[in-house]
């Protein structure tokens, strides 16, 4: 059977599937899914083929979907994801994160919480939300979210999970203790530049080498960590921002990344001079390389959100993101040149390249 | 037990019955409080009360409950052959 190349979208108006060919020439959209509530990331579980996506209805709260049959039918599930009768509502998940045999989910306000059978049940990481910092945590303009979770590739006790405006922390057992992860990264916002925590990551990233190398798009620049977010340095330099959402990384080559500078916190929060470009770098974030070919070059005042910018495994590899107006980019020469897969969608939240078998 | 009790009658909203595919807008359920109506329903609806209560335990901000017209919480008391109503707010956009 020919290989089905997928994007998996989550929008503000329910989930969506777009079906490739083989070449990722040809798109076809299915949706609404998820009964039309807003999704903030849907994504795959590899071992078991499902389709899992997280987010909030307005009126019904939170929930895990899942879908076993490549998003004909779904059922959801908030069993457990609560912070108890005691504690804030969670609103929505941010974040949905297979790995090692157990489903993450990130939600707001920000914590974590994991399940052992495919989302039907959740289970609070109480040691991220009992770390000594919580009291102190502070939202950014999305709301207190936990947006990022980066798995470690091979051992299961250690994750990295990135909330604004807080920081990154990373567990080395299993998530009973979490370590803040925020060294060498500004906040130009805070009254100490560099404080320990209390930054706005906007994405979290591990570069393909895996272990110890990551890279962040924050609110403050562009960083990588070659030490597992021990010491974080920042390689804005050659960008025409250093504000943006989105941050992808090369699934073979652990020096290229790509990310999408928008003008700035407080300008408006659009592409530079309302051009659409996306930036890539071959040296770990040395140097950055603009590519718009293929984009809108004029009266283009997108913006691209944290989850909207995806990579698939193929050889040259296809790099896709989705913008707040509902348009669908993707290139298939490793983000040289665009093209439109679909538009006059919702306003969209999350881009996810998926194999659907 | 709420098992003897004579029941109420809820009709829930279309976008509520949407996420469980063959659950009707009216059914009948028992209970001495709306939080125990809504406990014997989710006996037949399994995660109908996540969808419906929230941390406190409370019923979500944007959901209204009224018992026999009149506005009601989880503690509210029912009584036999009441009219049930879940009824989301007019919010969105």
């Amino acid at each position: 059977m020919a290989t089905r190349h997928a994007l998996l979208l989550g929008t503000r108006k329910g989930a969506f599937v777009l079906d490739g060919d083989g070449d990722r020439r040809s798109w076809s959209l299915r949706g609404p899914m998820c009964d039309g509530w807003p999704i903030h990331d849907v994504t795959r579980e590899a071992s078991t083929g499902a389709i899992l996506a997280g987010g909030g209805s307005p009126w019904y709260g939170p929930a895990v979907w899942r879908s076993d049959d490549l998003g004909r039918t779904w059922t959801h599930s908030s069993e457990g994801l609560t912070y108890g009768d005691g504690g804030p509502n969670v609103v929505t998940v941010w974040n949905v994160t297979p790995a090692h045999g157990v489903v993450y989910a990130g939600v707001e306000p920000a914590g974590l919480f994991r399940s052992g059978d495919g989302g039907r049940t959740w289970e609070h990481v109480e040691g991220l939300t009992n770390h000594p910092t919580r009291p102190e945590w502070q939202p950014g303009a999305g709301g207190l979210c936990l947006h990022s979770i980066v798995p470690h590739r091979e051992d299961p006790d250690r994750m990295w999970v990135a909330a604004s405006a807080v920081g990154a922390f990373e567990t080395r057992d299993g998530g009973r203790t979490w370590a803040t992860r925020n060294r060498g990264v500004r906040a130009e916002f805070h009254p100490d530049r560099y404080p320990e925590f209390g930054q706005c990551v906007h994405k979290l990233v591990m570069a393909a080498d895996g272990g110890e190398h990551l890279y962040q798009q924050n609110h403050c620049g562009v960083y990588r960590s070659v030490d597992g977010g021990l010491q974080w340095e920042e390689v804005t330099n050659g960008l025409p921002s250093d504000f943006g959402f989105p941050m992808a990384s090369h699934p073979r080559d652990p020096q290229t990344a790509w990310t999408i500078p928008l003008n700035g916190g407080d300008r408006g929060r659009y592409m530079p001079d309302a051009s659409a470009a996306v930036w890539r770098t071959h040296d770990g974030g040395d140097t950055w390389i603009r590519a718009g070919d293929g984009l809108p070059q004029q009266d283009a005042y997108l913006g691209v959100l944290r989850e909207a910018m995806a990579v698939d495994d193929r050889d040259p590899v296809g790099v896709y993101f989705g913008t707040t107006t509902g348009r669908v980019y993707g290139s298939t020469d490793e983000g040289r040149t665009w093209a439109v897969l679909a538009d006059n969608l919702p306003p969209i939240w999350s881009v996810e390249a998926a194999v659907l078998d | 037990m709420t098992d003897a009790l004579p029941p109420v009658v809820v009709h829930l909203p279309r976008s509520l019955v949407a996420l469980f595919p063959g659950t009707e807008r009216r059914m009948e359920a028992r209970g001495r409080t709306v939080a125990e109506v809504i406990d014997d329903l989710d006996t037949r609806v399994p995660g109908l009360r996540n969808r419906l209560v929230d941390a406190g335990p409370a019923i979500r901000t944007h959901l209204n409950v009224f018992v026999a017209g009149e506005r009601a919480g989880l503690d509210s008391h029912v009584s036999p052959g009441d009219d049930i109503h879940v009824i989301p707010a007019v919010s969105g956009g």
